[in-house]
């Protein structure tokens, strides 16, 4: 287990005036204090870890925000801020000596603009919600995590999520153009807005992906889109999963962009097929999900297109969806791979890691090498069209020492990851969980490059501490400059 | 005539970047210069070019990704990405004749760094979208990296984005790596004749927000309209507005016909084929009506694309500016009658709803003019932490975005 910073006694020791202060900023029931009450805080999606928070406030304004982090920043206070407490990865998980900040309240859509397509809501608003508000007008909001009925657009901000739809319509920071950041100092910016591109630094960019440490987000802007006139998936069924690879970089290669392009291997699709009744085949090693979305004439022409390539690499089965009800199921079994992965062990661990899709064979290989050594199962669920990977290793947290083996399982892969040239984590954020593998993908160097970063936001250290970086800097170190002295490069580097 | 560095590779980048530290130097960094004239004139003891840390190190057309050093030629990256019928779908712009150069210069790494994305961007993306990692050099003189060679990425902070579109003010990129798409495998533009401008606009509206999926909505004043190389444009005698709809042509076809509906009680309509299609888009990603030649005083204003038509009335009452449309309105082009930026007026119309930036001026105005959007103090305190987060002696590129970052 990946160690949290140890409690300032100082600041527990001032808990009851604390508490007050809270409570002169935000009124009645929005200041919660008593364990019981806490509990449900306790920890967000990685349940693996838990820690009662000091203190939890739900604010209802910016400017209550704003007062709030301006105490805490005057006082020397941690603040962990906190949407909907879905993450995968710790990201929320609350802190001993911390004001936990949870943004429920703010749960209210502000704008909706059809004109120029976009949405204004408040962070609290669910990602379903944001889809909700505008569908009968025949638009959405196309970042669509699995957990998009639960997690927030604020907290889908600060982990920049992905979902199915991401291979042709991009992550949550690709469909961001404008938040309100509170700053710890409770100076509010605004950055972005109905318009394209920032007149100034991208901060947008930082902003999307930040895990709560740079800022809290108060309001959002995002684009919507216009549904597509039509939709048609195939499940696509395929002996190995090195076909099944093959296959989606020849559509790729084709010049086929996909809606939505996922695979799932046997032990994912059975689990699922179990629970979601989506009609998969059970008797393939790998199953494609290809969604193509347009116009009729359109999806039919590339569906056929898909076809011819899926046959090619040696499909066994291939069914195409008729009606919108089928492809509805095609899907509401990968939706639910999760879940279902749930029901056939007491615990299970979802990993995140990105690979170039080149490399899939061998990395499902070796997670197979792997799940014999640590001598646990794993499911794979895979958005296969950008080569991000979740195994789902299974365990039972009451068995001796699985847990341990688990996480020791999950690391090894994620490793693997980055060794083929991937990444840690594709969607889910380093949060806690994923916090001590920073340094085999960064060296110190560019982990103090993006501390320095933080700096510029968090002087004080104080937002969300013990996530991301593995090691804390005060920010006077990280600004210390060691130049060694100034030898001429003028005899090597060419001069004019 | 400051003295120019040109490193090889990127251990002189960090030399050259060390030496200026300890000597209190300051760089300024350019690719191959295209887009030197373009905001703030600012005064360096030294220029580093890039230009010779150049060539494509990996292009895997399966995986949808290219890496290449940051002074390969933008014109060799498109090249070579035509061959397998893929392109970098923000459409970067060629900003050459614009401002007195020749076509086809410019820089991968420029290109990032400038952020400056053609008429596909409501849809596809800016220049950032497409960035997924970098190597730089930091004012500090260390070396860093961000990103990677996937698309899917949350792994730290994303400092590929922030560093591009930071006109080199924060760190010297080396090496980047960006994600390719797949070539439309054809193109078709939907034409409506007659529409003054805020007609226009509303056309746009009408067909960004249907499901006919267009790639680039543009609307040419007749008198800009009158000065394109493509027939029907030049011909029409009055605003043209056009609608570009991408892909298969059989989805073409239906869409079309869509589009057609939707338009039709707007003002006549008719078409382009592909070649004219390319032209057409071509001369809209470049700004290619203004460049003439002249040094009147251009600027680049991103805004609400249902404000477009608003936001440039103003400014044409004001000044007597000449504009054209892009984005759906969303970015208006304008162009001053004289060399004076008159850049109050500009600001005072977008009145903060979106940004302008001064592409083209004489150089005594563009050594005076604010020529990037002027920011309120907690967000412009928050950009001069940045910046000195990353180049705490203010060594790279000082002054090219703002007086003091
Ligand atoms: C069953 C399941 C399926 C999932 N599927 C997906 C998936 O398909 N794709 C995907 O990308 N993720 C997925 N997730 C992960 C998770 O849902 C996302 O990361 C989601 O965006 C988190 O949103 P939240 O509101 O729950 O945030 P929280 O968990 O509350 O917080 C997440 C992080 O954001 C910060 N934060 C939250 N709100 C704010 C704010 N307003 N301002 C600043 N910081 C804030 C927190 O400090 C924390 O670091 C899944 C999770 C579950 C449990």
């Amino acid at each position: 287990m990946v160690a949290m910073p140890a409690a300032d006694e100082a600041v527990l020791a001032r808990r009851a005036a604390i508490v007050a202060a809270l409570r002169a900023i935000v009124p009645g029931e929005g200041v919660i204090e008593t364990e019981a009450e806490m509990r449900p805080y306790e920890s967000d999606g990685l349940t693996a870890y838990r820690q009662l928070p000091m203190v939890v406030v739900l604010p209802q304004t910016t400017d209550e925000v704003s007062k709030i982090l301006r105490y805490c920043h005057r006082e020397g206070v941690k603040v962990v801020p906190r949407g909907a407490g879905t993450s995968l990865s710790g990201g929320a998980l609350p802190l001993a000596d911390g004001v936990l900040l949870g943004l429920a309240k703010f749960n209210r859509i502000l704008e909706i603009d059809y004109d120029n397509r976009v949405v204004v809501a408040q962070p609290g608003v669910t990602n379903l919600g944001v889809t909700h508000a505008v569908e009968a007008a025949g638009f959405y909001y196309a970042p669509d995590p699995s957990s998009q009925i639960a997690c927030t657009i604020g907290g889908n901000v600060a982990e920049n999520s992905g979902g199915v739809h991401c291979l042709k319509y991009g992550m949550t920071s690709n469909n961001v153009l404008g938040v309100e950041l509170v700053l710890m100092t409770g100076e509010v910016v605004r950055i972005g807005g109905k318009h394209l591109d920032c007149g100034g630094y991208d901060l947008l960019a930082l902003v999307c992906g930040s895990e709560g440490l740079l800022g809290v987000v108060t309001e959002v802007t995002v684009r919507i889109l216009k549904k597509a006139e039509g939709a048609r998936a195939a499940l696509v069924g395929f002996p190995t999963s090195e076909a099944a690879g093959d296959c989606v970089a020849k559509i790729i290669a084709a010049g086929i962009i996909p809606s939505g392009m996922e695979m799932m291997d046997k032990p994912a699709i059975h689990a699922s097929e179990a629970y979601a009744h989506a009609g998969y085949p059970l008797d393939v090693e790998a199953l494609l999900i290809v969604e193509l979305d347009g116009p009729e004439a359109e999806v039919d022409s590339l569906l056929a297109r898909v076809s011819a390539i899926a046959k090619e690499s040696g499909s066994t089965t291939l069914r195409a969806s008729t009606s919108e009800e089928e492809r509805l199921r095609f899907w509401a079994g990968r939706k639910a791979a999760f879940p279902a992965v749930g029901r056939i062990s007491p615990d299970y661990y979802c990993m995140d890691g990105t690979i170039p899709r080149a490399r899939l064979p061998e990395v499902l290989a070796r997670i197979r090498a792997l799940s014999q050594q640590y001598d646990l199962r794993v499911a794979n669920v895979f958005h296969a069209g950008d080569g991000n990977l979740h195994p789902l290793i299974l365990y039972d947290a009451n068995k001796g020492d699985e847990l341990e083996r688990a996480e020791k399982f999950g690391a090894d892969i994620l490793r693997c990851c980055v060794e083929v040239g991937g990444v840690l984590t594709g969607e889910h954020g380093v949060g806690v969980e994923k916090r001590d593998l920073m340094p085999t993908m960064f060296s110190k160097e560019d982990l103090d490059q993006q501390q320095r970063v933080k700096c510029a936001f968090d002087d004080k250290g104080l937002l969300n501490p013990g996530k991301v970086f593995p090691t804390l800097h005060r920010c006077a170190e990280l600004g210390r400059m060691h130049v060694r002295a100034g030898k001429l490069p003028f005899p090597d580097i060419p001069r004019f | 005539m400051a003295d120019t560095l040109k490193p090889r590779d990127e251990a002189d980048v960090v030399e050259a970047v060390a030496w200026a530290l300890v000597e209190e130097k300051t760089l300024e960094i350019v690719g191959q210069g295209s887009k030197r004239l373009i905001g703030r004139a600012a005064q360096t003891d030294l220029t580093l070019d890039l230009s010779g840390i150049s060539g494509v190190t990996l292009y895997e057309p399966e995986e949808l990704i290219l890496s290449a050093k940051a002074g390969t030629p933008i014109a060799e990256i498109e090249r070579l990405l035509a061959d397998k019928n893929q392109e970098l779908a923000f459409e970067p712009m060629d900003c050459g004749p614009l401002l007195g150069g020749e076509t086809g210069r410019g820089t991968l790494g420029g290109v990032i760094a400038a952020n400056l994305s053609g008429p596909r961007r409501p849809k596809a993306g800016a220049a950032r979208d497409h960035t997924l990692g970098v190597h730089a050099v930091s004012g500090r003189a260390e070396r860093f990296k961000s990103g990677g060679r996937v698309v899917k990425n949350v792994t730290g902070y994303d400092l590929s984005k922030l560093v591009a579109g930071s006109w080199g003010t924060l760190a010297v990129m080396t090496d980047l790596t960006v994600k390719v798409l797949p070539r439309a495998e054809d193109v078709t533009t939907v034409l409506v004749l007659g529409l003054d401008d805020a007609r226009a606009n509303a056309a746009m509206t009408a067909a960004m927000g249907s499901s006919c999926d267009v790639s680039g909505a543009a609307h040419l004043p007749a008198r800009i309209a009158a000065k394109s190389a493509v027939a029907a444009l030049a011909k029409a005698g009055r605003g043209v507005t056009a609608l570009r709809l991408e892909g298969i042509p059989a989805s073409i076809a239906y869409r079309r016909k869509q589009l057609e509906k939707l338009m039709r009680p707007f003002g006549r309509l008719t078409a382009l084929g592909r070649e004219d299609s390319l032209r057409l888009w071509r001369a809209v990603r470049d700004a290619a009506p203004f460049a003439d030649g002249s040094l009147r005083a251009l600027w680049r204003v991103s805004t609400a694309a249902t404000a477009g038509a608003t936001v440039a009335g103003k400014i044409v009452a004001a000044t007597g500016a000449e504009v054209f449309y892009d984005w759906a309105g969303g970015l208006v082009w304008v162009e001053m009658p004289t060399a004076i930026a008159e850049e109050n007026a500009v600001r005072a119309a977008l009145g903060g709803n979106g940004h302008a930036l001064l592409i083209r001026a004489d150089a005594s105005v563009r050594a005076s003019a604010a020529a990037f959007e002027p920011q309120d103090d907690a967000l412009a305190a928050l950009t001069r932490r940045v910046k000195e987060s990353f180049d705490p002696s203010g060594i790279l590129n000082p002054g090219r975005m703002w007086a003091g970052v």
